[in-house]
């Protein structure tokens, strides 16, 4: 059930192998990135089981839409080469499960889809939400975090009735079909992932940048141009949906932000970090924050603004630290409508 | 009794008789008592006892109710969420069940007697309520912005009246239009509602919002944070539906286009947080922000400031029934003797009450050479530019 | 009675003695499930002179006294098992000296935990002491002589070995001054001289009244971290417990086990705090406390949890306020603990036994270690929530209490600050030239038999 759209043909033709070769964390010529592409497909042991450290952006590599890293992940799984020690992984999948609490509610649109990130419901003020139902909690988790956990089962088993939730609870009778989506993640899960699972998903997701970009257009005449040179921390999710990038070069525009050329951007971004510390890779992810942080400071940037409420939580503070602003892409809009936003660190 | 079930879950842990950084007892009763019984756990404890009869009404058992200045420091550190908010409604209900026994402190049943009896607990006839305008030319309420209520400390008591006549004199300088009752205003009864007279105070409160409306009021400022309490929080339960503000607050919004004097003698203030606009209310701003605007004034605070202030031990009609006393360890000296501590010339208050009990306290402890205490009313008027 | 109330009253004035109805309720009993015991006065003496006079009184009068701190031992300690005074030594709360140089600092004995961290903070933020995580109001005194433990225990010990020197107050009478303190102006340790403190440390008040103590503070630096490891296997604890023990650069390492909320269940959490004076040093000691466990996280066993700030606090605050919050988990606002210093091997089987006594008497539970020094040994707890307003639940804890000292005491353990049925069980297994020597030094300090009575004492 569920089986994911893969094509082994396609693969085993492919002369790139960027999936691999572009990798950030593993390096690997093209030769020996084929030899490991055929084990993979085979089902054999590839050192890329174990080096892999999950940041999704072979799926936007892979020139054929082909879905290489679900393959990887559905293979780690079958293989149980776990990049997560065990014990974290059980306790994630308790930790994050729907607690069935769920109930119908008369929402009107535009809905907003809060994904599991209660904490944030502060971010959702002022005029560029003012009439916007938000949906949150556990029961309408997207479950695409086990992407990192090598626990697709999670994703299938959770996933539908997920969808079935937004809809049934939600939406069905609310008379829109559409759901903006907070979080990168979610917008990938319903875009690209349940299609690659073969998951149904009768509603419309819209992502968060689109809104924003609709919303600063209607309230330009109110809008104050911030004047800051800002980092952008593209995160991991956003692999899955790179068509959604021109969107945030159009709103830092509209709010009067300069995005500072730098190399860990767009398609060179770096991980947040944040999974790597659940895999125990510490250091590598010093090292890569370090790296992000070094980067932001020498092209001058202030602000660093993330989408991903993950990276922001995981980055925030060493982001603060070394005297950077960090700010949400939603609270960045709020601040240049000249409102308070929300902040953390 | 609506609160029985949550006595039993007070662990007395102790969290409650602290500030946030746990610097000193904080709980003004069990500070000035220190015996367990004192303190917020031990009053859950002995009232759940007393209602299921494990020990008998006693003086001491209505001493140590009516001990409690209802400073709110226990909800505000209690460490378990959601019971805590319930705590100072355990404690008031206890003492409405008190007051059904007829066996509160004598000094609390004076004090409801004169209420009941004078409508003020000065004992002082209605018709001297107006006194403190005197000669100060103020409007009587006829459809004004706002109603300026004064309360019974405000109006009779000695140090109360100065505070009331800088606030009016303030409103006036900020161009508030405002008018008052004079010798109609009633009391507002927030002591009586905290000292378990439930039913005079609803009996007050229901004709004070009927005067209230009748006269088309629909906004109060108030001097005292007691009243502003009552008028916010207890009355909307009984029909109210009036915009409430302490002066103070009204005082922050227009402080910085007031015209001060352009030089002024330096001078270090430290500010005492009402309970009643602090912890209760949780405004902790408008105070500073207008101290903040006043020329030469350098604030410096308590160590135990803003919802870890210490109570002066007003409270809870202490302030008439005085069952926390005046020896060295009562909070109001010990206040007095941390606000001296800082270095302050100045002891600022936004609270009749609290003026009362801590100019009492900076006398006994013999400070006054050092310490003075002001409402922040009276020390913005030793401010202003000559007009 | 009257005579004795008055006799009191000219000790420490009217105002500091009661024998009324009200304080005999409350201090007849605490928060744990022992059954209250009535006291005849409690008195609240301001200083050691009018300890000195109370315990005359007693003396003569045959009174029993029990000094009480925080009354927050739960295990029923301060209560008067057979009547007399109950002495409240909370108002013998001044912090008297801090010596920076020779980071020590000399309390009386009702100076609470909390007092001395904000005075530390505000005066000599440079310092720290190592704080339990009873509640702040908890005083330094009582913590010590019950051989308590906290923050710094694993870097330091049992706060009994932080303790420099005390003054006491004789069942008899005289106060005595115990440690470097006997001797020089200096309150700086307890050798080199024959080691009198031990007469006060354990004995939960029966051998006389401590009055000062000086205890040790430690660097308090400005960086400070925590690492949460968690696995399922209790049979690999004790190994990781060694390995990280061994680096020796936390601060102090706690396990804790709990049915909720939910995604804890089953898991053992191990919670490693360290600090630096950089925010370098941080990430060096972070590095140097992991590699040891590297073994386990390789083989997928094991790991550190992704902790994000606001989930960090709770584990880096000093008390930790989530642990009196179990209290009311059930909304009845009791817990009592059995808390039994083992050696760490025998994690595994307490760990199973905490289980297993929690089923079997119908009760939820909440366990956990708290390591002393590097691994020498652990305090495990095995505590249980239950409703105060409910009887049968007071007696189903206390029957769970009851079965964890024994089941302590047959895995090899000791309880801690045993309540006084479980002093008996101990007593019992005790060598009997041991017990003689513990009644014999009770019987040369206190002839009369007046401190605490009912506690270690054999039938």
């Amino acid at each position: 059930m569920y089986e994911l759209k893969y094509d082994e043909a396609v693969c085993e033709k492919c002369e790139t192998v960027d999936c691999l070769v572009k990798c950030r964390y593993m390096t690997l010529d093209r030769e020996s990135a084929k030899e490991e592409r055929l084990r993979l497909i085979r089902g054999e042991d590839s050192r890329v089981l174990k080096d892999c450290i999950t940041c999704y952006a072979c799926e936007e590599y892979c020139p054929h839409g082909n879905h290489p890293f679900y393959l990887l992940v559905d293979r780690q799984e079958q293989s149980e080469t776990w990049p997560v020690p065990v014990p974290l992984t059980k306790q994630q999948i308790k930790m994050m499960a729907p607690k069935g609490r769920i109930s119908p509610e008369n929402v009107q649109a535009p809905v907003l889809n809060m994904c599991y990130f209660p904490m944030l419901k502060g971010c959702i003020q002022g005029r560029l939400f003012e009439g916007v139902s938000t949906i949150v909690g556990s029961d309408i988790f997207c479950n695409i975090m086990w992407l990192h956990f090598a626990k697709n089962s999670a994703i299938r088993e959770r996933l539908p009735q997920v969808v079935n939730n937004i809809w049934q609870y939600y939406l069905r009778d609310s008379g829109t079909q559409e759901v903006i989506c907070y979080h990168d993640e979610c917008y990938g899960t319903y875009t690209q992932l349940a299609p690659a699972f073969g998951i149904d998903v009768p509603f419309k997701p819209i992502h968060l940048f689109q809104f924003l970009t609709e919303k600063l257009a209607e309230l330009k005449d109110q809008v104050r141009p911030l004047g800051m040179r800002v980092a952008y921390q593209r995160p991991c999710s956003n692999r899955l949906v790179p068509e959604t990038q021109h969107w945030v070069d159009e709103i830092f525009e509209r709010v009067g932000v300069q995005r500072v050329d730098r190399e860990y951007d767009r398609e060179n971004a770096l991980c947040c970090g944040g999974i790597l510390r659940l895999q125990q890779r510490e250091e590598l992810a010093d090292d890569i924050l370090k790296k992000n942080l070094d980067d932001m400071s020498a092209a001058g940037a202030t602000v660093c603004v993330f989408n991903c409420p993950a990276c922001f939580f995981t980055m925030g503070q060493a982001v603060a630290e070394r005297g950077l602003m960090p700010i949400l892409m939603s609270d960045l809009c709020r601040a240049a409508l000249g409102e308070k936003w929300w902040g953390v660190f | 009794m609506e609160h029985f079930d949550i006595l039993h879950r007070c662990f007395r842990c102790g969290y409650c008789k602290l500030p946030s950084n746990y610097s000193d007892l904080n709980c003004p009763s069990y500070l000035n008592f220190r015996f367990e019984t004192y303190s917020p756990g031990g009053r859950m404890w002995l009232l759940r006892a007393w209602l299921e009869g494990e020990i008998k009404t006693s003086p001491r058992f209505a001493e140590i109710l009516y001990s409690c200045a209802t400073c709110g420091n226990c909800v505000e550190h209690c460490v378990f969420p959601k019971f805590k908010d319930d705590i100072l409604k355990a404690l008031i209900e206890g003492r409405e069940r008190l007051v059904e026994t007829g066996a509160v402190p004598p000094a609390v049943r004076d004090y409801f007697k004169s209420i009941h009896l004078y409508g003020n607990p000065y004992k002082l006839p209605e018709a001297d309520r107006a006194k403190w305008t005197d000669g100060l030319d103020l409007e009587s309420y006829s459809e004004q912005e706002y109603l300026l209520y004064v309360g019974c400390v405000g109006s009779y008591g000695e140090r109360g009246q100065k505070s009331a006549r800088a606030v009016a004199a303030l409103l006036k300088t900020m161009k508030i239009s405002f008018g008052i009752l004079g010798s109609e205003e009633r009391c507002d009864g927030n002591e009586l509602k905290s000292m378990g007279e439930k039913g005079l105070f609803e009996l007050i409160a229901e004709e004070n919002i009927r005067k209230y409306k009748k006269l088309g009021v629909k906004k109060i400022v108030t001097l005292s944070p007691h009243s502003y309490h009552a008028f916010k929080n207890e009355y909307p339960l009984l029909g109210a539906d009036f915009e409430v503000v302490h002066y103070s607050q009204l005082a922050a919004r227009t402080i910085r286009k007031i015209g001060f004097k352009r030089s002024e003698v330096p001078v270090t203030v430290t500010f005492h947080d009402p309970c009643y606009l602090g912890r209760h209310n949780k405004e902790y701003e408008a105070a500073r922000k207008i101290l903040g605007a006043l020329p030469g004034v350098q604030l410096k605070e308590m160590d135990r400031s803003g919802k870890d202030a210490l109570c002066c031990g007003g409270g809870g009609g202490n302030v008439f029934t005085d069952i926390l006393g005046a020896g060295p360890h009562s909070p109001a000296r010990v206040r007095a003797r941390e606000a001296a501590g800082t270095g302050a010339q100045i002891l600022a208050v936004a609270c009749p009450g609290c003026s009362r009990m801590l100019d009492d306290a900076v006398k006994a402890e013999s400070l006054q050479d050092n310490l003075q205490v002001m409402d922040l009313a009276e020390l913005v008027a030793t401010r202003l530019a000559p007009e | 009675m009257n005579e004795t109330y008055s006799e009191l009253a000219g000790i420490v004035g009217e105002r500091y003695v009661s024998n009324e109805p009200e304080e005999k309720f409350i201090y007849s009993r605490d928060q744990g499930t022992m059954e209250p015991c009535d006291p005849d006065f409690v008195v609240m003496p301001d200083s050691t002179e009018e300890v000195r006079q109370i315990v005359l009184l007693a003396n003569r009068k045959g009174i029993p006294i029990v000094p009480m701190g925080g009354g927050l031992v739960l295990s029923g300690l301060s209560r008067p098992l057979k009547g007399g005074v109950v002495l409240d030594m909370k108002r013998m709360n001044r912090i008297l000296q801090v010596n920076e140089t020779s980071r020590y600092a000399i309390v009386e004995a009702g100076a609470s935990q909390g007092m001395l961290q904000a005075y530390l903070k505000k005066h000599h933020p440079s310092l720290k002491h190592s704080v339990p995580d009873a509640p702040p109001i908890a005083t330094v005194g009582g913590n010590v002589l019950i051989h308590g433990s906290g923050h710094l225990s694993h870097a330091a010990g049992f706060h009994s070995e932080m303790l420099n020197g005390m003054e006491a107050v004789l069942p008899t009478g005289e106060v005595v001054r115990l440690g470097s303190c006997a001797t020089s102006p200096y309150w700086f340790s307890r050798a080199p001289l024959p080691d009198l403190a031990g007469l006060f440390l354990g004995w939960t008040g029966t051998t006389g009244v401590v009055t000062k103590l000086a205890i040790r503070l430690y660097p308090n630096r400005p960086f400070n971290d925590v690492g949460v490891f968690v696995v399922e296997d209790p049979e690999i604890v004790p190994d990781i417990l060694h390995r990280v023990t061994g680096v020796g650069l936390a601060e102090d390492i706690s396990a804790w086990m709990t049915p909720k909320p939910d995604w804890a269940e089953g898991f053992i959490h191990i919670n490693v705090n360290y600090s630096a004076d950089s925010k370098d040093e941080l990430g060096w000691k972070k590095n140097l406390i992991r590699a040891p466990l590297r073994k386990y996280m390789d083989e997928k066993t094991g790991g550190f949890m992704m902790l994000p700030l606001p989930m960090k606090k709770p584990f880096l605050e000093a008390p930790a306020s989530q642990l009196t919050r179990f209290a009311d988990v059930r909304k009845g606002g009791g817990f009592e603990y059995v808390g039994a210093i083992m050696p760490i091997e025998l994690f595994p089987e307490a760990h199973q036994m905490g289980l297993d006594i929690a089923e079997r008497c119908g009760t939820t539970y909440s366990t956990g270690a708290r390591i002393i020094g590097m691994g020498h040994c652990m305090m495990f707890f095995f505590a249980y929530p239950f409703n105060r307003a409910d009887p049968s639940d007071v007696k189903r804890a206390g029957t769970a209490l009851e079965q964890t000292n024994r089941g302590a005491l047959d895995m090899g353990g000791i309880p801690w600050k045993a309540e006084a049925p479980a002093q008996k069980q101990i007593l019992q297994r005790m060598d009997e030239n041991t017990r003689e020597l513990m009644s014999r030094v009770r019987r040369m300090l206190d002839p009369k038999g007046i401190m605490n009575p009912g506690n270690w004492e054999v039938d």
